[in-house]
Formats: C-alpha cells, sequence, structure tokens
C-alpha cells in the first residue's frame, strides 16, 4: 500500500507488449484497492465489485488522455470515486420512489434492525463487515450516514491504511485540506455514535473503552 | 497556538503522522491543557472502534475472476461500436436500395415518389446542420485540448 500512488512506473507500461496487457498487469495490481474502496463508499458487494471494474473499463477507454501513465492510481481513483457518488445518488432516488410508493400502499411500521428508511443513510449491507458484532454493526451503519466527503477520508485512512500523503495525491488536494477532513468526519462519525447510542441504550456506548483491540 | 490550531496535529498525533519535533510541541501542549487531552482520548476510542472494523474478504474466485469481467467490459465495448457501425450502414444501405426502387418502379406514382424525395432532402439537411454545429461548438470549446 505504501506506493499506491507511485508504483505504476513506466516498467509496467513500457515492459508489456501491449497496452491491454499492462492493463491487466495494472488491474491485477490495483483490483484490490479500487474493490474495498468502493465497498466503503456504496456498502454492498455486488454494487462495489460492479462499479470498480466499470472503473478500470473506463479507465480504460480514457488511457490516452492520461499524460503521466506513473500517476494511474489517482487519477483512477477520480474515475471510481465519481462512478459511486452518482450511483448511491441514483439509488438514493430510486430508493425514495420505492418507499414513497410502498408507504402509499401500506402503512408504516418497520421493525427490521436495519430501517429500510434508514433517515439519511445509505442502507450499507451489514454483511459487508467482517466478524461482525454490535458496535461493529454501529459504526458501519454510522459511516454510511457520514457525507461523501467525509465517509471518502474515513475509508481510504481505516480500510485502505492510505498515508495522508497518498490521500492528498489520491484526493487532488494538499496535506492540510486532509487532516482537516478527517478531522470534522471524525467529529461527525462520533456524533452519529453517541447520538444513536444515546437513544438505544445509554450504557452500551460504542465509544466505551474495549479491552484487547481487535487490530 | 490555540485548541483550533491544534486540531489538525490531533488528527496527524492520533495517525503517527507527526514527526519528532511536531510530537514533542504537540505532546507539550497536551500536558497543559486537559480539553485537547479529553478529546484526543475520545478520538483514540474511536480510532480503535473504527480500525476494528474489517471489510469481508470475497471469495478467491472474485479476484481470479476480476480481469476477466473488466476485459468482458472491454470486448463488449468494442462489439457495440462494431455492430453499431454495421447495423447503420446496413440501414443506409438498405433505405437507399428501397428508395431507389420505389422511384425507378413505373407502377408507383408521382406524388409518392416526390414525397420520398423531399422526406431524403429534409433529413440530409437536417444532418448537415446537425454536424455543422458540432463542428462549430467543438472548435469553440476552450477546455477540449485540457488533458489530466
Amino acid at each position: 500500500m505504501a506506493s499506491l500512488c507511485e508504483k505504476d512506473a513506466t516498467v509496467t507500461w513500457d515492459s508489456c507488449q501491449s497496452p491491454r496487457q499492462a492493463f491487466e498487469v495494472i488491474v491485477n495490481r490495483h483490483m484490490k484497492d479500487a474493490y474495498f474502496i468502493a465497498l466503503g463508499l456504496v456498502g454492498n458487494r455486488e454494487d462495489a465489485l460492479e462499479l470498480s471494474q466499470e472503473a478500470f473499463f473506463r479507465a480504460y477507454k480514457n488511457l490516452d488522455r492520461l499524460n503521466d501513465k506513473e500517476k494511474f492510481f489517482p487519477w483512477f481513483y477520480q474515475i471510481l470515486r465519481n462512478l459511486c457518488f452518482s450511483h448511491l445518488r441514483k439509488r438514493k432516488v430510486r430508493r425514495a420512489y420505492e418507499l414513497e410508493a410502498s408507504d402509499g400502499e401500506s402503512g408504516t411500521g418497520d421493525s427490521t434492525p436495519y430501517p429500510r428508511s434508514a433517515s439519511g443513510s445509505d442502507s450499507f449491507d451489514p454483511e459487508t463487515v467482517a466478524e461482525r458484532n454490535e458496535s461493529k454493526d454501529r459504526v458501519w451503519k454510522a459511516i454510511s450516514r457520514l457525507d461523501e466527503k467525509h465517509r471518502e477520508v474515513i475509508v481510504l485512512r481505516h480500510f485502505r491504511n492510505l498515508s495522508y500523503d497518498e490521500m492528498a495525491k489520491v484526493l487532488f488536494c494538499n496535506r492540510g485540506t486532509v487532516t482537516s477532513r478527517l478531522y470534522y468526519a471524525r467529529k461527525r462519525l462520533k456524533e452519529i455514535l453517541d447520538r444513536e447510542s444515546g437513544s438505544a441504550d445509554a450504557d452500551s456506548s460504542v465509544l466505551e473503552p474495549r479491552k484487547g483491540g481487535q487490530k | 497556538m490555540t485548541c483550533q490550531d491544534y486540531k489538525d496535529s490531533m488528527m496527524a498525533y492520533l495517525d503517527n503522522e507527526l514527526d519528532g519535533a511536531q510530537k514533542q510541541a504537540f505532546e507539550a501542549h497536551l500536558a497543559s491543557c486537559p480539553k485537547c487531552t479529553q478529546e484526543l482520548e475520545e478520538f483514540k476510542k474511536l480510532k480503535q472502534i473504527t480500525d476494528s472494523v474489517e471489510l469481508a474478504e470475497p471469495e478467491d474466485r472474485v479476484w481470479q475472476q476480476y480481469w476477466g469481467g473488466v476485459y468482458n467490459r472491454v470486448e463488449r465495448g468494442i462489439g457495440w461500436v462494431v455492430f453499431s457501425v454495421a447495423g447503420i450502414l446496413l440501414l443506409i444501405y438498405g433505405g437507399f436500395t428501397a428508395i431507389e426502387n420505389v422511384i425507378t418502379d413505373p407502377g408507383v406514382g408521382l406524388l409518392l415518389k416526390v414525397g420520398l424525395l423531399a422526406l431524403l432532402a429534409g433529413l440530409a439537411i437536417l444532418f448537415v446542420s446537425v454536424v455543422r454545429e458540432r463542428i462549430f461548438f467543438w472548435s469553440k470549446d476552450r477546455y477540449k485540448d485540457i488533458r489530466r
């Protein structure tokens, strides 16, 4: 991960016989990052796979627009994030229509642990999280409620472990913006978790100190 | 410096992104500021629980078939382009042949022939107009040469 933004050196592009072959190497190198970033942004495995592959396809189609091939990943990341965010917006609109329609047909009253309305949430799939427990589910749900810019810094930092410099490169901003965005993202995440744990059970705050971290 | 100025340092401290001198300066501030110390503790807990959330690894076959999925899209993209071009060419050829047959058929009335020719002329004018407009806007587009 340390060289996420610099590794696509000319070695790959020049040493392969064709651009297609070189691109295959690049895809194999970045597929996990692409998939997991998309998963963190959209919260659903099928969509993440679909969107990350579509992003690679679009990158391949527009490869001639990328002057500096070594900077593939930051450029590719912009395609991926735009696809993910536009997918989320469409999903929100579709869900709003569905809710409107279903509310018209039947009354309200949903007792599932992951409410379908999820007021403002992008309804992340809880099964996406490995070794689930209640507090992890709450954090995952809280991440889904962050707005796009805040969610993306949390995903890049916590799920792909990008350094601040790498984040600055892929987000096309400076280090100061990264730290500031992370600060507000975490603050917002904390507010959501505090509010949720306050309303659910005052004694079971997710942010209580835990014995023996899992990482 | 105020506590607000230290908020960025707090994140970098939390994520181990400060160099030695910056770390020392921030720790000196912490020693004299209970408010920042408490906020840092809260962020530490948040980081701990957020770090504990790991995304489930998909089955191996997802990675094995990943490039295949991307390549299929590339292949299908080429397929669609070839299909569309061939379809358009066939439509044009078929259309012209059909019109030619109608025009040269002595059994077809003059009015229908004139109508058909007028339809063709109208289509041609529309096509040329759209193409001219596109070329005009493209040549005036200030951003057409901008590449990342």
